[in-house]
């Protein structure tokens, strides 16, 4: 095992992807010669060439196009979003074409594309550059999407969406570049992790803490606070949010009988009322007490520190409403 | 080495049997062959003694509930012996028609304990003094807390919640299955408010009671009325009357002797359940709610509209109630479920100067009241004689279901009431 950071293990997904199959090359704005922005694509102009590392201009609806384009005629292109913020401009290549190419085509033109950069608030970015994004793309059948927490998890993920037949979001967390943490060395072999599996990133018998992203930090910190009162808190992280986990949302809840559903965006019409309505569907008898979701407050990221402080999910919070679930 | 207490079969007959009194307490040391309890079978009461030394460290049947022989009705055991499983398992099987375990909470709910079984988080809950929160007849419980419950065997009503709003939550079930709170119809007989109870219970015939129903309708007809006539000082239930309607007058309700009379009647039937009553033919059905029926005439006979849950209305419920269901009656407008389903009746002919009348029982009820008219009256209180506004209560009880004792113990309640009217209130 090396411990790296979540950045250098995007970069070694992307090298070893690139060096086992020609047809993957990387697309967006100053991913070439500026090192990309969050410098994930760092070395890789010099290392597969301006052919195959490409910076475009910006312009986030044509270089998606074309990169759905290039998926369409055999090639496996990645678009780097400099964040998912910007993203929207590119939506109609992502939802009407990229999500539906597969089945308009019935099932001649597979759209092997990965869309990938972070998503989520930084820190005092304001309301248009502190986004959680996954919301907007989970919605549309077509894409599936992975949020990794970890360095390996950003490792593992990015492999499997690069080699998958479908577009991938694969959504970091801006705030978890500089993450360091064990990832397999290269020398043990190949190391992917398939999408649409869950990880439980601790385990507790009380309660269930069943979220993705950036929030996992979040909830281990919310466990760790937790077990010095006494409560021994389960982390579910999802990692790929579609296709999810069902079976592993369901054994949780299964264990513990109470979870709470933490997720990084807004509250209405989100992933974790989508969860949360999976679990009332599925494990209704499992349940000792309503399910709880803790969210980003329904409003824009304000800019002004102490209010983005309190807009965003807070340990608090969490902690919070877990132990409303455990009726303390 | 733990001994369990059963029902024994103290009568080749006896089917089932009821505490009459403990002669022993829990915390009591007792010695094989001592005698513990009174049990009334079906022909004598006889006397239960220990199978074991020991402690009596539970009784899992309070006196004047009835079980079937063969259930666990107590636990003998050593001071510090872990009987746990043995109370949990205990009681009588749940099934059985006609079994009445005595269950050990309702009256008395289970004090919470120290230790929290399944969280380890060992939470604090604060257990309100309510047993299980019940809104419109249903417990709030959550989903897997109504699971463990069926699972165990725990009777959900029973089980006090010690979440929100009285929730009945996981804790809360595996303390009550260590309790050994079992599921089963509600002592009858038990005295105070019984939370989450069911609607009615059923009471398997005994041996004697089968004998009683077949001789008496032999010698009386189908339905065996014997009466029993109270004569009330109705003083203090006029003045109450006066002070209620004073009370009310803002809000337009006038109560009327009647309305007093159908709530003492409710509270009475609270009090003796034995007389709230239907007789099912091969059982008796013993009511918790009690519903009144409230003989109305109309024109070319009479309809009898049900004043339902009358126990846990008051006055000011009832009078207005009772006035717009006769109203409805008399333009034949009552719905199907308004004149039926009643446990018990109340029948006033007092507005037309009788003085004392019997009523005819409304079957499958098994009494009715037939109610007089307040007249003064000149009567002897303490060696003189004083003018007092007296009423007739005259009951008919159906004898397959009330015996004479039983009767008359409900009328002398009722009594107690109407003359001072605070004793509803005791």
């Amino acid at each position: 095992m090396a411990t790296i950071t979540y950045r250098d293990a995007l970069n070694e997904a992307l090298v070893e992807e690139m060096e086992r199959d020609e047809s993957v090359f990387l697309m967006g704005e100053e991913v070439a010669e500026y090192d990309g922005a969050y410098k994930v694509s760092k070395g890789l102009l010099d290392r597969f060439g301006d052919g195959r590392v490409v910076d475009s201009p910006i312009s986030e609806l044509g270089f998606a196009g074309l990169g759905v384009g290039a998926a369409m005629v055999g090639l496996r292109p990645v678009i780097e979003f400099m964040t998912f913020n910007f993203s929207f401009l590119a939506l109609d290549a992502v939802i009407n074409s990229a999500a539906k190419m597969h089945y308009m085509s019935g099932g001649q033109i597979n759209i092997p594309l990965v869309f990938r950069g972070p998503t989520g608030a930084a820190l005092q970015l304001s309301a248009q550059h502190s986004q959680s994004c996954e919301t907007w793309y989970l919605h549309a059948p077509g894409v599936k999407v992975v949020t990794p927490a970890t360095p390996a998890d950003a490792k593992g993920l990015l492999k499997a969406a690069i080699r998958d037949g479908d577009p991938v979001a694969v959504m970091e967390g801006e705030l978890l570049y500089n993450m360091k943490g064990e990832v397999p060395d290269v020398e043990d072999g190949d190391f992917v992790i398939p999408l649409g599996l869950a990880d439980v990133k601790r385990e507790g018998g009380d309660v269930s803490i069943i979220t993705n992203g950036a929030m996992v930090h979040l909830a281990l910190m919310a466990a760790t606070k937790l077990e010095k009162e006494g409560i021994e808190t389960e982390v579910l992280d999802l990692r790929s949010l579609r296709p999810l986990d069902v079976n592993a949302i369901l054994a949780t809840v299964q264990k513990t009988n109470r979870a709470v559903v933490l997720e990084e965006g807004w509250p209405y019409v989100g992933l974790g009322s989508t969860i949360v309505s999976i679990i009332q569907e599925e494990a209704f008898d499992d349940l000792d007490a309503p399910v709880l979701r803790v969210s980003q407050a329904d409003v824009p990221m304000p800019y002004a520190k102490n209010l983005e402080q309190m807009a965003k999910p807070s340990i608090e919070g969490v902690m919070d409403a877990c132990k409303k679930v455990l009726y303390l | 080495m733990a001994t369990k207490v059963h029902m024994e079969a103290l009568s080749p007959t006896m089917e089932e049997g009821q505490v009459v009194k403990w002669l022993k307490s829990e915390g009591d040391v007792v010695s094989s062959g001592e005698i513990l309890a009174e049990i009334e079978t079906d022909k004598a009461t006889m006397e239960l003694v220990a199978r074991g030394d020991g402690m009596l460290r539970r009784i899992l049947l309070d006196a004047g509930s009835t079980a079937p022989v063969g259930a666990v009705i107590g636990v003998i055991a050593a001071e510090d012996e872990d009987i746990a499983g043995l109370v949990a398992g205990a009681g009588p099987p749940v099934s059985e028609e006609g079994s009445a375990p005595g269950s050990s909470a309702g009256a008395s709910s289970p004090a919470p304990v120290a230790s929290q079984p399944a969280v380890s988080a060992s939470p604090t809950p604060s257990p309100s003094d309510a047993a299980a929160s019940v809104s419109g007849g249903r417990v709030k419980a959550s989903p897997l807390a109504r699971r463990m419950a069926e699972e165990e065997g725990v009777a959900l009503e029973d089980v006090r919640g010690s979440g929100p709003g009285g929730r009945v939550v996981k804790r809360d079930v595996e303390l009550a299955a260590m309790e050994g709170i079992v599921a089963g119809p509600l002592t009858p007989t038990a005295g105070g408010f019984v939370h989450a109870e069911e609607d009615y219970e059923d009471i398997a015939l005994s041996q004697m009671r089968k004998t009683i129903a077949r001789r008496l309708v032999e010698s009386i007809g189908p339905v065996p009325h014997f009466f029993l006539t109270v004569d009330v000082d109705m003083s203090r239930a006029g003045e109450a009357r006066h002070k209620v309607n004073a009370l009310l007058e803002a809000d337009g309700v006038r109560v009327s002797i009647n309305d007093i009379v159908l709530k003492a009647t409710a509270v009475a039937l609270r009090r003796h359940r034995d007389c709230n009553a239907h007789w099912g033919g091969d059982y008796v059905r013993r009511f918790n709610r009690v519903h009144l029926g409230v003989p109305v005439a109309i024109d070319d006979g009479l309809i009898t509209p049900v004043v339902r849950d009358a126990h846990l209305k008051g006055l000011a419920q009832i009078a207005p109630e009772v006035r717009e269901l006769a109203g409805r009656a008399r333009e034949k407008r009552l719905r199907p479920d308004e004149y039926t389903g009643s446990t018990f009746s109340v029948s006033n002919l007092g507005m037309f100067g009788i003085e004392e009348f019997t009523g005819v029982i409304n079957p499958p009820e098994a009494g009715i009241l037939a109610i007089g008219a307040v007249e003064d009256r000149a009567v002897v209180e303490s060696g003189s004689v004083v003018v007092r506004p007296r009423m007739k209560v005259t009951m008919s009880c159906d004898h397959r279901v009330i015996d004479g004792a039983q009767g008359s113990s409900f009328l002398r309640t009722l009594k107690q009431i109407l003359e001072e009217p605070l004793t509803a209130l005791v």
